[in-house]
């Protein structure tokens, strides 16, 4: 009944939404902030533990719809090793491939990362569920820069 | 029995009445779940306001040239509707408002600051919407009136005892309850709640949004002190609602929002008001809206509330036996006295990925928090999807929903 939907819902995004990786708390982060999307009640939290100039350890926790834990989930095992500024990067370029189903600038160093995070490119066909996948990229986007309060647009 | 058998409502026929009933969605037909939002409109309705437009517009209660005539008389006719469908006593009684929400802010306003004094207090419910809950949260900031919130049992049904509590102190000035939740589906029983209410020295405002739509209300045999409900869940315009209330306490309130029409003289030194109801309409009124909520009117009238309840009944009925039947699924609310509105949790799938699959096949439900968020943290649920039904709803239009909550059950396992 629901097979063409199966490009937003790919078994990628079934997986992670089930179970998210990363899903728990870190003990006193480096940085932190809170993520809402208070049209649909999307909650999240997220720590990040940095190393020298590397987000060493990211994680994070929060309710929400498959698309946005998924997000979440893949998120946080894309960017864990990277320096703010690739991560920063990456947030601007699936920003791009969350609204136009493109990315033209996903080749290049972070071609792997972005491959992965392709899987929720289908939302762009949603208008009203790009929020869900791009909360936590903002979320992330508000703790590297010292803020603690997220909401997405 | 009276002897008189009404007809019973013929969905197919009712369902032409309705334009848009005939989309289709993503290439399949509409199925439109979501009227406790908002209601689709007959042609009727659209008819008369293009008609009043086309041939009897202007200005009401201005100029003593025809057109101004004629539109002042179509907007008092819709005010005379209104009246008899509430049976309301006197039509003066009817004051126009954009909506429920502005409905309810009159009062909150008006008889709250007006004439209600600091330390009295006003009971709400758990299920209330934010409509008829955030009004009195600025009531009680702004007045230094006490806000009690009656709780509601796990059935969904309102706490009665619960209410008698909060109210037997005696500085209960009003209670303002939903006559039916917009996400329970519970109705309220609002004739015992009026009389509790004024056992007690306390005044009552019904919130009626959903009940006015499935049920026959008559504001003198509930012994309702405020009544409001809007037209846009009623098959008619959005812009225009209703305030109903008793004439003795209108007159004693003072103006909500000062302007035009609602003075009777300005000088410089001051205003005096005009009688009720030009004293609550400031401004230009919702001319053409009152027109087409007359309609509506006259239209639910002319299928007949009770035949909408039958058929509603039946739906509800059905649609508790459909739902109740898939694995995972929770309906969440089961008052005996329920109408067509049904919030459910499909297992771990949440609301918003479910209404995006039933989108996909054409099926319209509302997900979130349908405006209610204390009562979604009172029944433990983040969110819940919501498929609320009109008089237009078919038993296949549920057993569609059923059998793809089924299909999308399986999807997210």
């Amino acid at each position: 009944m629901f097979d063409d939907l199966r490009d937003l819902y790919q078994e990628v995004i079934l997986d992670h939404g089930r179970k998210p990786r990363n899903f728990r708390r870190l003990d006193g982060p480096d940085l932190s902030a809170r993520g809402d999307n208070p049209m649909c009640g999307d909650r999240m939290e997220l720590f990040l533990d940095m190393e020298g100039d590397r987000i060493a350890d990211v994680a994070f926790q929060g309710k929400g719809c498959a698309i946005s834990m998924a997000s979440a989930s893949l998120m946080t095992e894309t960017v864990k090793g990277k320096t703010p500024d690739e991560a920063r990067g990456m947030a601007a370029r699936f920003r791009e491939m969350a609204i136009t189903g493109t990315c033209p600038d996903c080749g290049g160093a972070l071609e792997d990362e972005m491959d992965r995070l392709q899987a929720l490119s289908g939302v762009h066909e949603f208008p009203s569920r790009v929020k869900c996948a791009t909360l936590a990229w903002h979320t992330l986007n508000t703790a590297l820069s010292g803020g603690k309060e997220a909401s997405s647009e | 029995m009276d002897g008189t058998l009404r007809p019973a409502l013929d969905v197919q026929r009712v369902r032409q009445d309705f334009p848009i009933l005939s989309t289709k969605v993503h290439g399949k037909p509409l199925v439109f779940l979501d009227s406790g939002a908002s209601a689709q409109k007959p042609r009727v309705v659209l008819d008369a306001m293009l008609r009043m437009m086309e041939t009897s517009y202007a200005n009401v209660h201005r100029g003593a040239y025809h057109l101004s005539e004629a539109s002042t008389a179509a907007y008092e006719a819709a005010r005379e509707a209104v009246a008899r469908f509430l049976n309301a006593g006197d039509a003066r009684e009817v004051i126009f408002t954009a909506n429920s929400t502005a409905a309810i802010n009159l009062v909150a306003h008006s008889y709250g600051r007006g004439v209600m004094r600091p330390g009295q207090a006003v009971v709400v419910s758990e299920m209330e919407h934010h409509a008829n809950f955030v009004p009195w949260q600025m009531l009680s900031q702004a007045h230094g009136i006490e806000l009690r919130i009656c709780n509601v049992l796990d059935s969904g049904e309102l706490d009665m005892a619960d209410l008698e509590a909060k109210i037997t102190d005696g500085k209960v000035g009003l209670v303002a309850v939903t006559h039916m939740s917009n996400v329970l589906g519970t109705v309220t029983p609002a004739a015992r709640i009026a009389a509790l209410a004024h056992a007690h020295g306390a005044k009552v405002l019904f919130d009626g949004s959903q009940a006015v739509v499935h049920r026959r209300v008559d504001v003198r045999a509930l012994e309702a002190d405020f009544y409001v409900f809007t037209g846009h869940k009623l098959y008619g315009p959005t812009g225009i609602g209703v305030l109903w209330g008793r004439m003795s306490l209108l007159d004693e309130m003072p103006p909500f929002m000062g302007g035009g029409d609602m003075i009777s003289e300005v000088t410089r030194e001051g205003f005096k008001p005009a009688p009720v109801p030009a004293k609550f309409e400031a401004g230009t009124p919702a001319i053409v809206e009152a027109v087409g909520l007359h309609a509506a009117i006259d239209y639910v009238t002319s299928i007949g509330m009770e035949a909408i309840e039958a058929h509603e009944r039946s739906l509800v009925d059905h649609a508790m036996a459909k739902l109740s039947a898939i694995e995972d699924l929770t309906v969440i609310g089961r008052a005996q006295d329920r109408g067509g509105v049904f919030s459910f949790a499909l297992g771990n799938a949440h609301a918003h990925d479910l209404s995006t699959l039933l989108d996909r096949v054409g099926i319209a439900v509302r997900a979130g928090r349908h405006c209610a968020e204390p009562l979604h943290v009172r029944i433990g649920h983040d969110s819940t999807c919501r498929a609320s039904f009109g008089m237009y709803t078919t038993h296949e239009e549920v057993d569609f929903l059923a059998e793809a909550l089924n299909s999308a059950r399986r999807f997210f396992t």
